[in-house]
């Protein structure tokens, strides 16, 4: 019996490595690495990429933007994904390791501020959110909520939603500021974990790219300035008037090129660009991003 | 008989090869912690590392204060053994004196079951069942604490305990509890201040490595904790431990940087406590045998 699985075993990997690929048709092994906001439009983007190349497999894995850009460092990925820039502390050590990052904006999103269905608020200004994950704000009563701890959730150091919110909230884009997430802020691995959370704890705040958003949260609509409140929606980050609303980036080394060049021109075609639409994010054109 | 005489050496070689491996594996670990650890503490006080409150590993200036971080894991330890110690001994003392065989086959296997319960599917089960159940429980206001992930923890640390313990109740000879009902004890007695007493150092010996278990376990932790770095005040607070900093920052860490090598000088860390817990349990066990 044993013999017989090590036979069968033994055939399938020769029955693999012989299957023929015609010449001239692209072949190889793509690894796409990093933030755990696109890994679900990344992934869609691959089986929509190898059912047009069909010898050329795609693996997706997220981790985090940091996980990314540390893998494309360490050359254990072709394509990084990234929800922030790249840091000047990162590209000196990509040059010190031989590694030229090149950075490819992708698509758009916007971070959404989640809470709990049955909490009643549903805007908030970005001073409030800062006082929340600064510490500052410990009820939802102080913001006209209901009589509840607020339990501020957000995304591990890995993420770069974490780094992006820190820099845009946490230190209300100020370089000077030197504002930290206050210690009792909960660190999650995962965006999913944050809308598990939040979806059953009434006095839990999350936030999380826009992809990552449905029925089972409620997202926030957020101001700069106490008068306009915008939703995170496809219109209002194209808009450029919600204000949390960033790139998504892809990192190759150096100009992409071969299969890798294939991969990032089919994610700027429509059809890629239809992928992030699907996902819950922006499209680059406003009209892929407009059709139905 | 020359040729048996070649076998025999050979075997005798490579058997005690494989003994010295083992100790050439700990040594290269502990050495590898520590070559990276030493770069750290080249670039970074040892003082605040040690006595730092504070884990900020991506600000600027970064800091890398691991007393949350013990503490974290020390909380999380103690009440997962607060809680797994006497249910497991318990147990034990069940399977091993009192159950009847047919029970003692299903409560064995069970115990075998529980043990390979993948650790994700615990941190499943915490993050969408008991999180939830604790938090309406206690009237918290996040089931995402440490309570949660000891509870989880003691769960796991059951099996090692009750396996090692029934095997040390079991190997008190049994002219000692002869000799106990001899004197007029009862069932109850020879086990309590008989049996026990002689099983003692085996059922220490269960009990620490049932903590290291759970000082080293990781993918609960990190699931179910919530994860905030602070010096927790009660146990029913999100915490972070050690193992679980380790897991969700290696990623991130670009090879070289302060970051990364930070993580080492935490896994030395972890390391040393793990070690002092299985030498306790070590010397209990050769304390049982001698």
């Amino acid at each position: 019996m044993r013999y017989y699985i090590f036979s069968a075993v033994i055939l399938f990997f020769c029955a693999c490595s012989k299957e023929v690929i015609p010449p001239g048709v692209p072949s190889g092994f793509i690894q796409v690495k990093g933030s755990d906001t696109i890994v679900n439009a990344a992934q869609m983007l691959a089986e929509k990429f190898m059912a047009d190349y069909p010898y050329v497999y795609v693996a997706v894995t997220g981790g985090g933007s940091g996980v990314g850009i540390a893998a494309l460092l360490n050359k254990t990925c072709d394509i990084a994904d990234s929800s922030r820039d790249i840091k000047p502390k990162e590209i000196e050590m990509a040059h010190k390791v031989g590694v030229d990052p090149k950075e490819h904006i992708v698509a758009f999103d916007g971070v959404a501020l989640i809470v709990n269905k049955k909490n009643p608020l549903d805007k908030l200004t970005i001073r409030q959110l800062h006082d929340i994950y600064t510490g500052k704000i410990k009820n939802w009563q102080e913001l006209g909520g209901s009589n509840l701890p607020i339990v501020a959730i957000s995304r591990e150091v890995s993420s770069g939603t974490h780094v992006y919110f820190k820099e845009e909230v946490v230190q209300l884009s100020d370089k000077k500021n030197k504002d930290e997430f206050d210690s009792k802020v909960l660190l999650f691995s995962s965006s999913q974990a944050i809308v598990e959370e939040v979806a059953q704890n009434a006095s839990a705040i999350g936030y999380l790219g826009m992809g990552y958003l449905n029925d089972k949260t409620k997202a926030l609509s957020l101001s700069k300035d106490g008068k306009d409140y915008c939703f995170p929606n496809i219109k209002n980050v194209l808009d450029k008037k919600y204000p949390l609303s960033r790139s998504l980036l892809m990192y190759t080394n150096g100009e992409a090129t071969g299969i890798n060049k294939l991969f990032i021109d089919f994610v700027f075609s429509s059809k890629g660009q239809e992928q992030f639409k699907e996902a819950g994010f922006v499209p680059l054109k406003s009209d892929v991003a407009q059709a139905n | 008989m020359l040729l048996r005489q070649i076998k025999e050496n050979i075997i005798e070689f490579f058997i005690r090869a494989s003994g010295f491996l083992i100790i050439a594996f700990v040594a290269l670990v502990f050495l590898f912690l520590l070559k990276d650890s030493l770069v750290f503490f080249s670039q970074y006080s040892l003082k605040s590392f040690l006595l730092g409150k504070q884990w900020l590993p991506i600000s600027d200036p970064e800091q890398f204060g691991s007393v949350p971080l013990v503490l974290g894991s020390l909380y999380v330890t103690f009440f997962a053994a607060m809680i797994a110690v006497p249910l497991g001994v318990a147990t034990a003392m069940f399977i091993a004196e009192a159950a009847p065989r047919s029970l003692k086959t299903v409560l064995k296997s069970s115990v075998e079951i529980l043990a390979s319960i993948p650790s994700v599917v615990l941190g499943f089960v915490g993050i969408v069942w008991l999180g939830p159940i604790i938090k309406n429980i206690f009237h918290i206001a996040t089931g995402m604490c440490g309570l949660t992930g000891s509870l989880l923890l003691a769960f796991m640390a059951l099996p090692t305990i009750i396996t090692i313990s029934e095997d040390a109740i079991r190997s008190v000879p049994k002219s000692y509890r002869e000799a106990a009902y001899g004197l007029g004890a009862t069932r109850w007695q020879a086990l309590w201040r008989v049996v026990l007493p002689a099983a003692a150092s085996g059922i220490i010996a269960a009990i620490m490595l049932g903590i290291g278990r759970v000082v080293g376990e990781t993918m609960v932790v990190m699931m179910v904790t919530g994860n905030s770095p602070v010096i927790p005040q009660s146990i029913a607070v999100p915490l972070r431990t050690l193992t679980a900093t380790i897991a969700s920052e290696m990623g991130e860490a670009v090879k070289g940087s302060l970051h990364y090598e930070s993580l080492f000088a935490v896994g030395l860390v972890l390391f040393v406590i793990t070690f002092i817990i299985n030498f306790i349990a070590d010397l209990c066990l050769h304390r049982q045998k001698g």
